[in-house]
């Protein structure tokens, strides 16, 4: 059923310091900006949260810069503005790949890279990307300012180490070397949430990270190990099939997402070879 | 008005009637509408399968509120349809999940929600079904026989069996359900967006106990309906009326798409098993067909569907030795209803993969086969239906053949990722058997002081209605199409022209607007409208009815002719697989239909585009999670039907074989393009090598599906 929309309460910041300080007093609230998840909640009643923060206009947190190396995404930046950045497509080319591939137009213009980290969901398109990326995330509260490593900030399905005091910031990004790669397996052509969704990186050190396979996303560090150390793919097909814990639910069967998630992988190591 | 002002609008791809406001914005839909005083509606619903209510709470401060059950119904408490099995409230008994019971109204639609939010329904469960397999309760059964079924076995060098499925499909229309009631003059009002203005009317008479003259049924602008707006706003437009009657105030009542997806009408699911026999060189012996159809919780509109899917079961192929045996049967799941095609999509799916299979069995070419046995004219069908010079089947297989270059390609495409079937199909336009005698529709032409005004009960619900119908009148009247007006479709207005569904507005409705034009000119005699009105005051022409000749339909052993005429149509898709998901991309549609007379071409080729794109989603994407009876993905976000990227490029070619008896020798065309393409989507699959046989064909079941054997 339908949430009751006057019923709920939202708080309108207008700086970061202000939110922050909204937070430490004025909590617990849920954070939003694009509102493109929240809004689907609404709709069909699955939404239990009643008071939120606004930090959409929060321009402070929207800046997509590089500095000493490291690529930092304010979490306010959208998918649409991470697909036009020149610096995203120099230095982190399959996260515009995930962003192109989110939601439809209007979509990509709200939805945010923070909100997308923050919603948790497995299926979160740019969340494999971050994890083979080895992103750092900047979280803020009114005390301090932290540094958490993506691959250690989901704690389960949908549960986190950020704080009900603390915002995410920023994304941070360190210089990615060896050849990066990306394929989302959604229902359809466009507009769909991934059955299967793939990032990986092949270097010295080949990293693979995969989502909608496990309750959060996850990186396999069995499989990089057995790619790292020159197993033949059959081999690594075996251990990713080993490493990953699929479910079936609406969109897809465990079977389907364990034959596509190794298939997936020997397509990577065969497109980034040589 | 000479022979030279022949066919001015006919043909031609005038600007629609509508297309302006629709364009601009300025068109009204019902959530657009407001009335002084208004109040919204909402529906409690069931959260159990089946059972029986013991109490409900109302949690919450009831000033404000008006609050309607079923012992608020002034008259009988039914959605009258064919039978009167559905309480338009549950009494005691709940038969699925989503069922209404309690409605209320308020000023301010979010109070609602968190009223709704505060209701508690005690129930005593009981256990459901949801298998029809093991339904006890069986809405219709259908039989039908031709010739002697065991002697085509024994005809016959080989027997093909197979069993088919196709699941559930939600028409998905853009604008959800919705109506506002008014009261007034001592009776009520409806507006609403619907197909069937005369169905919420006699809905409305027999649940409020009113005469005829104290029910209004407004259709407004609609935004699509496929059959999902048949049967079903005469449940809500009773909803809204039993609170409008109650609080004395406008009632509108809107359903959000959630609600809209749970609650309402889909296409039918079913199985559908075939056993045929055949000659080595493919000729038909013998064909024996069981239908099996869902129906879910109450009967609706489920014995046409039965009746018009097991009619099409054979697809469009002579067979001397018939046996289709069909049952619809209840289950605890919200009713299936009306949706494009109406039984016909599911039966000729089946056919159609069986077909393949056939071809598979003997070893031979599945066109030379289909050649072999398609339908020509002087045939008959399985209910003895001597088909007329009108019968394309062999026109529009070949053309489609030729057109795709079928031939070259599947030798080309084997063992690559990619794909190429077909599908024949043919769709009987109007109402089956006797069905348009009864209805015995009446349209009127009303002369205005600068041309004619169409009244009649036919909705534009985005298929063109108005503008095809003032196209007939203007040629047949010899005037301007710009001349011709089209009254909004009110009970007050129109006379009942029957339902806008079954490919039945232009064959049916639009010959009975031509027998008026033509009346019209003849009355006119030459002078102009201004003369005749000056002279005579008015003029409105009636006209009934009126079947060709010799038709003849037996209800009771179904047996007879039993539709006017048949359009005809070949798909031709190709696919591509992806070799890491096994999903399944169209890439090419080649539809070939034969339709009579594309009276607007560019609107009978958007029917079939549409009708292909729905029949993709069908094919390929749709599934309706049914979980312990309810819709578990009814959102739109996780209901997917395709976007633009889905669908294929659609080469749309248009025959035109005219019907002696449609106007300007139109057949029908809305239902037709939704028959085939399932089908030809899983016969490009198995042309891969896959052997599906059921529908969704998601990656996931091809992944599980057997490998067809190399030895074919």
């Amino acid at each position: 059923m339908r949430t009751a929309v006057s019923r709920l309460e939202l708080l309108q910041p207008r700086s970061v310091r202000e939110a922050l300080r909204m937070l430490r007093d004025e909590g617990p609230l849920v954070p939003l900006a694009g509102c493109t998840d929240v809004y689907v909640g609404l709709n069909f009643g699955t939404l239990s949260a009643k008071r939120f923060i606004d930090l959409w206009p929060l321009d402070e947190m929207r800046a997509i810069r590089s500095t000493g190396g490291v690529l930092s995404i304010g979490a306010l930046a959208t998918y649409t503005e991470l697909i036009r950045s020149p610096l995203v497509a120099r230095r982190l080319p399959i996260l515009a790949a995930a962003a192109r591939e989110i939601g439809g137009v209007q979509i990509q213009n709200r939805g945010t890279l923070g909100g997308n980290v923050a919603n948790g969901s497995p299926a979160g398109d740019s969340l494999p990307v971050l994890a083979v990326a080895e992103a750092m995330l900047v979280l803020s509260s009114a005390a301090e300012t932290r540094r958490v490593p993506f691959n250690s900030f989901f704690s389960g399905y949908r549960k986190s180490v950020l704080r009900l005091d603390e915002i995410i910031a920023a994304i941070e990004v360190p210089r990615v070397d060896g050849r990066q790669w990306f394929r989302k397996v959604g229902t359809r052509a466009a507009q769909a949430i991934s059955k299967v969704v793939l990032a990986g990186i092949r270097s010295d050190r080949p990293r693979i990270a995969l989502g909608s396979v496990a309750p959060t996303v996850i990186r396999l560090p069995k499989t990089e190990g057995a790619l790292a150390s020159g197993a033949p793919i059959e081999e690594a097909r075996r251990v990713l099939e080993g490493e990953i814990r699929p479910i079936d639910d609406l969109r897809s069967t465990a079977e389907y997402r364990r034959r596509v998630s190794a298939n997936l992988l020997e397509r990577f190591w065969r497109d980034t070879a040589g | 008005m000479g022979a030279t002002e022949k066919s001015r609008a006919v043909g031609r791809n005038v600007p629609r009637k509508e297309g302006l406001d629709k364009v601009t914005g300025a068109a009204k839909y019902v959530d657009d509408l407001t009335f002084p005083g208004m109040l919204h509606g909402r529906t409690i619903r069931s959260t159990i399968a089946a059972g029986e209510i013991e109490n409900i709470h109302l949690g919450f401060a009831r000033k404000g509120f008006t609050i309607a059950d079923c012992r608020d119904v002034p008259g009988r408490n039914v959605v009258a349809l064919i039978e009167l099995d559905q309480p338009c409230l549950a009494e005691r008994r709940v038969r699925h999940f989503a069922e209404p019971i309690l409605l209320l109204a308020h000023e301010d639609r979010e109070r609602l929600l968190e009223a709704e939010s505060l209701v508690a329904i005690d129930y005593r469960e009981e256990t459901p079904i949801y298998d029809p397999e093991k339904s006890d309760h069986c809405f219709k059964e259908i039989r039908i026989e031709k010739g002697d079924l065991a002697r085509g076995f024994a005809e016959a060098d080989v027997v093909v069996e197979g069993e088919y499925r196709v699941g559930l499909q939600e028409q998905l229309y853009i604008e959800p359900n919705g109506v506002i009631a008014v009261p007034e003059n001592g009776g009520i009002t409806v507006y609403g967006s619907l197909q069937c203005p005369y169905y919420v009317h006699r809905a409305l008479r027999v649940l409020l106990g009113l005469s005829d003259d104290k029910v209004r049924v407004v259709q407004t602008e609609t935004g699509g309906g496929f059959g999902g707006k048949e049967e079903y706003p005469s449940m809500i437009a009773g909803h809204a009326a039993i609170l409008a009657w109650k609080s004395r105030r406008p009632v509108k009542l809107v359903y959000d798409r959630v609600e809209d997806m749970v609650a309402t009408t889909k296409r039918h699911p079913g199985v559908i098993r075939h056993s045929t026999g055949v000659t080595r060189d493919g000729t038909l012996t013998a064909i024996k067909i069981d239908v099996l159809l869902d129906g879910g919780a109450y009967m609706t509109l489920s014995p046409v569907v039965l009746s018009r899917g097991v009619i099409h079961a054979t697809g469009p192929y002579r067979c001397d030795h018939v046996r289709i045996q069909g049952r619809v049967v209840a289950t605890n799941t919200p009713p299936n209803g009306a949706f494009r095609g109406f039984g016909a999509p599911q039966t000729q799916f089946a056919a159609e993969v069986h077909m393949e299979r056939i071809a598979e069995t003997l070893g031979i070419d599945s066109v030379r086969l289909r050649e072999k046995n398609a339908f020509r004219p002087g045939d008959t069908t399985s209910t003895g239906q001597k088909l007329g010079r009108d019968t394309s089947a062999l026109r529009v297989l070949r053309e489609a053949v030729s057109r795709s270059d079928f031939r070259a390609k599947r030798r080309a495409y084997r063992g690559t990722n990619r794909g190429i079937g077909l599908a024949l199909f043919f769709h009987g336009s109007g109402f089956t058997g006797g069905g348009e005698v009864k209805l015995a529709s009446k349209a009127s032409l009303e002369l205005t002081e600068t041309g004619a005004r169409i009244l009649v009960a036919s909705t534009e619900i985005g298929q063109g209605t108005r503008t095809m119908h003032a196209q007939i009148v203007a040629d047949t009247l010899g005037i301007p199409y710009d001349a011709v007006e089209v009254a909004a479709a009110d009970t007050a207005r129109v006379p009942d022209s029957g339902p806008t569904v079954a490919s039945r507005t232009c064959m049916v409705v639009g010959k009975i607007l031509e027998r008026c034009a033509q009346e019209m000119r003849r009355e006119l005699g030459g002078r102009s409208a201004q003369d005749y009105l000056a002279e005579r005051g008015s003029l409105v022409v009636t006209k009934e009815y009126s079947g060709p000749d010799g038709l003849y339909w037996d209800d009771e052993t179904y047996r007879g002719d039993a539709y006017g005429a048949f359009g005809w149509g070949c798909d031709v898709i190709e696919v591509e697989r992806d070799p890491e998901t096994w999903q399944i991309r169209p890439t090419r549609v080649t539809a070939v239909c034969e339709i009579g007379k594309a009276i607007h071409p560019v609107l009978a080729r958007g029917q079939i585009e549409g009708g292909t794109a729905q029949a993709v989603g069908y094919a390929l994407l749709e599934e309706v999670a049914m979980r312990d009876g309810r819709m578990a993905n009814a959102q739109l976000t996780n209901y997917l039907v395709p976007t633009t990227l889905d669908t294929p490029e659609i080469d749309v070619t248009i025959l035109e074989n005219p019907y002696e008896h449609g106007p300007f020798g139109a057949k029908g065309v809305g239902e037709m393009p939704i028959d085939g393409p399932a089908p030809a989507i899983v016969n490009a699959i198995r042309s891969l090598g896959v052997d599906v046989r059921s529908i969704p064909a998601t990656p996931e079941r091809i992944l599980e599906a057997p490998s067809l054997s190399a030895s074919r």
